[in-house]
């Protein structure tokens, strides 16, 4: 290891600056007298990990925290592998100067990969340390420990401090993978139920959120939607606006048109002020038709995501009993609470963002491409925004600012209104699923196929951005909708198994990824389907998943669930009368058959009459391996419960031929504390392993757990999500007239 | 025209250009508070809720005009980070958040519900809380932080 003198100065000041820079955009992150930035490289230590000369800790983070206690959950992990006090670590999250890539915040992978890298960046740091002082002192590595931040040798007597031995000074390491990690039996800070850091702010009004973000000088604006999604501005005049007090100017280019103002009350005003005309558009499917619309779409390519042994051979087999279905599943929209927003300024030819994105080092290369200016000329900044469970509106508002400020020259906020959210967000695009399976007279699973119409997915993993769509500027042709293929296949041991997507050429709207995207929709269908075999069988739901498991993992998280839900073998559906019936529904995943495992037992009612589902308490076993903090991972089980609880009894995208109707929570309703069930968890710590994750894995067992509670408690099969009222009757309906 | 009224146990005075701005501008815009906050401007999600003479009420459609000579408390009002309101304390030791945007409105909207009923039931604590928006799912905890606060003072 050399330690870089000549660059102490100022990295004795990156820890500290860069914390305030986020806040105070007139600084840099190269100060004026050392010209070389800090490194964002993801195979150096210096590009995660910084410690100053009082010995506290910047880790540098890729991933960051959306809500989900991320920032916490990093900072036990660089703690406990460099053994400093939890109190002495900051982490600094998505900015593209100092961050290094770690890919976008998605897929439950923000611990599995994006905690994983900043660890392995900690042992090599902590090796590194250890080996100069041995080799410096003439002592043997082995007799040298560390704690809280000082290294000291059994010998007794010699101290050293990381304070001391770095301070402030560049490591120049490169990261180290086999970099031996700190044994699980001596962790003190990974595994406890540590209080996050940014509660308290979030609880008093101090903490700042992208929506709190303000730079001098700094302008108002709103965007002036089109009247349909692909409708071309007309004409358009801004002369009530200019009544208004504080008004500035509008935007106009081509079909992106925007107000400024001075207050952001004005802009309000004067967006509304905007006369504007539009062409007609009513390019999107009849609503009422969307399965067809989809069953319809050309289909771009087939590809076989699982095959085991000969399926379509199975099927024809003498005697076998064939069963089929389709399960659909809604568009769904993000809901953040908080709209998107963003601040854009270009001054001298460099362009700096602070928005919510998820995905600073993608964003910055869209804006680039977006704006004809170099990379190397834009910075984007994370802070903190409003849950947004995917890549929703927070890009989009970064681009909208971004457009402004260029086009402009001014620094301009841009905050959507809950219409531009709920109307304009990318949505989760529909799913439709066809299964079909044959059943031995022995009543063995002989065959198992299913087949996905998804959005077909392009090698970028972008979506276009809005105002990139509406300029016509340079964008992606093809929006990435999500890794929605996995966990399309089965973790059983069906003997013959296809499991394909259908890749479709278009979906109607600009499909993202929404917490668990396809992985949820899938496993709707795959454990709701099932539960018809077994129905079928006349097996018990829990027995014949522990008998075509062939997984020590997944065997031990069933009976941990049995114990924890006080299951007891049945067979659906219960015989029940009266007016409020009562079901029990299981469902199991491995998340992308390799990592997180999953079960969970719905306790629902329903109410005959008027088809009402109430989910009122779940069940949830859960291995996601290491759990680096018990307490947060039960608050992201409890809400991913809560929230597809939300999705599949509620959610449901409203549209016309020309553009989204459910633009506000009257018209797209989510789960309101009524009917907000109890969550029981167990958690099966696993110190040894990997620490996978679970971001989003419970949120794929829900759906399938209240269909199959349902049918447990009517003989009403449901295959389509939202499980409205309307759907419920329908089925219940079906039940009597068969 | 200038509007005064009691912020926080305060006097407090902006000057808008239009009586009908929505009291949340005031606020965070003229008077730079960071607890109201703006989630849909329709009275729908509750983000954006204070106290008006002691109830909560929905910032974002209340006019600024009709705060004249009243009083206002917000988040930052009910409690400081040294000076924790009970609610606010029950809230971290509950860990209730994920984003917590929806936050300042689940503890102005509770804090009203432990003024008039200080013993609320469960069901009273669903209720009163029934049209406070949470995307996150946090609902749970946020129901354990206020009975947490009903419990104590019971």
């Amino acid at each position: 290891m050399r330690l870089d003198v000549s660059r102490r100065d100022f990295l004795r000041t990156g820890g500290a600056l860069v914390v305030t820079f986020a806040l105070t955009p007139s600084r840099s992150a190269t100060t004026p007298t050392n010209s070389t930035p800090k490194t964002v490289a993801a195979d150096e230590v210096d590009g995660f990990l910084a410690i100053d000369a009082r010995g506290r800790v910047t880790v540098y983070s890729g991933k960051v925290d959306l809500g989900t206690g991320l920032e916490t959950a990093l900072t036990q992990i660089a703690a406990e592998e460099l053994s400093v006090p939890f109190d002495h670590v900051t982490v600094i999250q998505g900015d593209t100067a100092l961050t290094p890539d770690q890919g976008i915040t998605w897929g439950s992978l923000s611990i599995q990969n994006g905690g994983v890298q900043i660890r392995q960046a900690a042992a090599t740091a902590r090796e590194a340390l250890l080996a100069e002082v041995a080799k410096a002192h003439g002592v043997p590595r082995e007799s040298l420990t560390v704690e809280d931040g000082v290294i000291s040798s059994a010998a007794g007597g010699k101290r050293w401090s990381y304070a001391e031995l770095v301070g402030g000074r560049n490591l120049n390491v490169k990261l180290d993978a086999k970099a031996p990690l700190k044994s699980p039996k001596d962790y003190t800070i990974v595994g406890r139920p540590v209080a996050r850091r940014d509660i308290p702010a979030k609880v008093t009004g101090q903490f700042t959120y992208m929506q709190d973000f303000k730079v001098q000088g700094m302008v108002h604006a709103r965007v002036i939607r089109p009247r349909a999604l692909k409708a071309s501005l007309l004409t358009w005049s801004d002369a009530k606006a200019r009544q208004i007090p504080g008004y500035l100017r509008a935007v106009r280019i081509e079909n992106f048109l925007a107000v400024l103002a001075h207050s952001e009350w004005a802009a309000i005003k004067a967006s509304r002020a905007i006369d504007s005309t539009w062409s007609d558009w009513q390019g999107l499917p009849e609503e009422a038709q969307l399965w067809d619309y989809v069953r319809g779409t050309d289909v771009v390519t087939v590809e076989d995501v699982q095959k085991v042994g000969d399926s379509a051979a199975a099927m024809k087999t003498q005697g076998a009993r064939l069963v089929s279905a389709s399960y659909d599943f809604a568009i769904h929209t993000h809901g953040s609470i908080g709209p998107s927003c963003a601040v854009a300024q270009y001054r001298a030819g460099k362009l700096t963002v602070w928005s919510a994105s998820q995905q600073t080092h993608l964003l910055r290369q869209q804006l680039a491409n977006m704006l004809g200016v170099q990379p190397a000329d834009v910075r984007c900044i994370y802070l903190e925004g409003a849950g947004c469970y995917g890549r929703n509106g927070h890009e989009d508002a970064a681009a909208d600012a971004a457009l402004l400020a260029k086009h402009t020259g001014l620094p301009v906020r841009v905050q959507w209104m809950r219409e531009d959210e709920h109307g304009w967000d990318p949505k989760g695009p529909p799913t439709l699923i066809d299964l079909r399976a044959a059943i031995n007279h022995d009543n063995r699973v002989l065959s198992w196929e299913s087949a996905a119409f998804i959005p077909h997915k392009p090698k970028e993993t972008a979506v276009p951005l809005l105002a990139a769509e509406l300029a016509e500027l340079p964008r992606e042709a093809v929006a990435f909708p999500g890794n929605i293929s996995q966990s399309l296949g089965i973790p059983y041991t069906i003997p013959n198994i296809a499991a394909r997507a259908r890749w479709l050429s278009q979906t109607p709207f600009r499909p993202s990824w929404i917490r668990a995207p396809g992985r949820l929709q899938n496993t709707f269908a795959n454990e709701g389907f099932l539960d018809e075999l077994i129905v079928m069988i006349g097996a018990d739901p829990m027995e014949f998943r522990l008998q075509n498991l062939n997984d020590p993992r997944g065997t031990e998280l069933l009976h941990r669930l049995t114990t924890l839900s006080d299951w007891k073998p049945r067979r659906s559906p219960a015989r029940q009368d009266g007016a409020v019936v009562k079901g029990r529904g299981l469902s199991y995943v491995k998340y992308e058959l390799y990592r997180t495992y999953v079960g969970i037992v719905a306790d629902v009612e329903v109410d005959k009459a008027s088809g009402k589902v109430s989910a009122h308490k779940f069940y949830v076993a859960h291995d996601c391996g290491l759990i680096i903090n018990p307490d947060g991972l039960r608050n992201q089980i409890e809400g991913n419960v809560v929230q597809t609880t939300s999705r599949t009894l509620l959610e449901e995208l409203q549209f016309d031929r020309s553009r989204v109707t459910s633009i506000d929570w009257a018209s797209y309703p989510i789960l309101k504390f009524p009917d907000v069930p109890q969550v029981a968890i167990d958690l099966i710590d696993r110190p040894t392993e990997v620490p996978w994750g679970a971001g989003e894995p419970t949120a794929a067992v829900v759906p399938a757990a209240i269909a199959n509670a349902i049918f447990d408690a009517t003989g009403a099969r449901l295959r389509s999500v939202p499980m409205t009222p309307a759907k419920v009757l329908a089925a219940l309906q079906g039940v009597r007239s068969s | 025209m200038r509007i005064s009224f009691n912020l926080n146990g305060r006097p407090a005075s902006i000057s808008a250009d239009d009586a009908q701005m929505p009291l949340l501008y005031a606020l965070r815009d003229s008077l730079s508070l960071r607890g109201p906050r703006f989630g849909c401007g329709l009275g729908q999600c509750g983000a954006c809720t204070v106290h008006l003479e002691g109830a909560a009420v929905r910032s974002c459609v209340i006019p600024v005009s009709a705060v004249a000579g009243r009083t206002v408390v917000t988040l930052e009002g009910l409690g400081t980070p040294t000076h924790l309101h009970p609610l606010q304390e029950a809230f971290i030791a509950e860990q209730a958040v994920q984003c917590g945007y929806c936050i300042n409105g689940m503890i102005m909207q509770a804090a009203a519900l432990l003024r008039t009923t200080p013993h609320p039931s469960e069901e009273q604590i669903r209720t009163a809380l029934a049209e406070n928006l949470c995307r996150c799912g946090t609902h749970v905890r946020i129901l354990r932080a206020v009975k947490r606060v009903a419990d104590q003072m019971a």
